[in-house]
């Protein structure tokens, strides 16, 4: 009477199984994962694209590769890491969701995020939306230069440009600049209140990556070395990512 | 680096101006900050800034926060990657977070939760504000310029504003 077992997978060869192998704690395994679901009933991911984090792990152990590349929900995960947080194994979930992410052709990842990559490579600034240096430069003399002439107390207030040795070297998300420049001004109120030595760089200035997120790792790392230069070349002593 | 200054007494804030409006605020805490970087005490040191400006009494937490604070679908790559239904989706859950709080504004020190969190309000018609740091920091010190108020609603549009002259063409 016994019915025949349902065999899983057939022979296909996995790609994720033993990348997920690699991710668990020393000398663990596969078993290590209870399915007690702390990962999915925290996450706000849980649900969309019918999937959450829990069964995005137990289809990468049943080697259902294919399915994992083919679906959208490594682009609804944040990467919080709000799984592996919760997690009594400490199962990296997110480091799953970068490898498929990363395993997915780069020209069929999400067209914004691909844009955003490729629009930072195209100059030292790294600005995800294509400041120049001269733009940069520009826009930050500019509104000083009208704060000092019109608020009280601030004539000397200063947002310095390329200050060789300065203490800190502030970023600043590109967002800022190009659209909504005022907002740039709170900011430096308080480091000149505070007394900070601190200097923007016209190279590397841009806070975003979306290589990154992209799991474009060559270009990752290229943007990172191109806004750690530029902190090195000033003589900086510590890199400050803002709010 | 804003809670060592203003323990050292370098940034003077004050919530005074609060103390008669009682305006709320609540604060996201930011998974890339607090826990995937610095961790709790980075997080007692934001609640520590956000006191000192607004009052103690006008602080309301979201619950869970600190480390397990719930992601506000802002981050990676959410924001650009062209599934604008699934993000909201995604943030339906820190909506009903933040309006389980009952507060006017939420504070967002991280740039991704700011813009995540202001569109959330405005497509789940929350009616909350979505603010950065710096600019209650700088209210609270009476250095707010007006056209430095973009975040803020009506109720702080005029609140100690910092005096200005026009610019002389």
């Amino acid at each position: 009477m016994a019915e025949e077992a349902i065999k899983l997978g057939g022979k296909k060869k996995s790609k994720f199984i033993d990348q997920v192998k690699a991710l668990l704690p020393e000398g663990g395994n596969l078993n290590l994962c209870l399915t007690c679901g702390a990962c999915s009933s925290g996450c706000p991911a849980t649900g969309l694209e019918d999937m959450d984090p829990r069964k995005f792990l137990r289809m990468a152990a049943l080697g259902m590769d294919e399915e994992l590349l083919n679906s959208e929900w490594a682009w609804c995960c944040t990467l919080c890491m709000r799984c592996i947080y919760v997690c009594p194994m400490k199962i990296d979930i997110p480091q799953l969701v970068f490898n498929v992410r990363k395993s997915r052709p780069r020209e069929d990842r999400p067209k914004g995020i691909l844009g955003s990559c490729d629009m930072a490579l195209r100059n030292d600034t790294c600005s995800a939306m294509g400041a120049t240096e001269e733009d940069f430069q520009f826009v930050v003399e500019d509104v000083l230069e009208e704060i000092q002439q019109t608020q009280e107390g601030f004539a000397d207030l200063k947002a310095p440009v390329n200050k060789q040795g300065a203490y800190y070297f502030l970023n600043q998300n590109s967002r800022e600049p190009v659209t909504e420049p005022d907002e740039m001004v709170p900011l430096w109120k308080i480091l000149h209140i505070a007394g900070a030595d601190w200097t923007y760089g016209t190279k590397g200035w841009a806070a975003e990556n979306y290589c990154m997120f992209m799991a474009d790792l060559e270009n990752w790392e290229k943007i990172v070395r191109t806004k750690a230069k530029a902190v090195d070349d000033l003589g900086c002593k510590v890199w400050l990512n803002t709010e | 680096m804003y809670a060592l200054w203003i323990r050292e007494g370098k940034l003077k804030v004050s919530s005074e101006w609060n103390k008669d409006r009682q305006i709320k605020f609540t604060c996201q805490d930011p998974c890339q900050l607090v826990r995937k970087t610095l961790g709790d005490p980075v997080a007692e040191d934001m609640r520590y800034v956000v006191k000192a400006v607004v009052g103690e009494e006008n602080f309301i937490d979201m619950t869970p926060n600190r480390s397990n604070n719930y992601c506000c679908g802002g981050g990676g790559g959410f924001l650009q990657n062209g599934m604008p239904d699934q993000r909201r989706a995604f943030g339906k859950v820190k909506f009903d977070q933040i309006m389980a709080t009952g507060a006017t504004y939420c504070i967002t020190p991280c740039h991704n939760c700011h813009a995540q969190i202001h569109d959330i309000s405005e497509h789940f018609e929350g009616g909350y504000h979505s603010v950065h740091l710096w600019t209650l920091i700088c209210l609270s010190m009476g250095i707010l310029g007006e056209n430095e108020r973009e975040y803020l609603g009506p109720d702080l549009a005029d609140v100690d504003v910092l005096p200005s002259k026009e610019l002389e063409e």
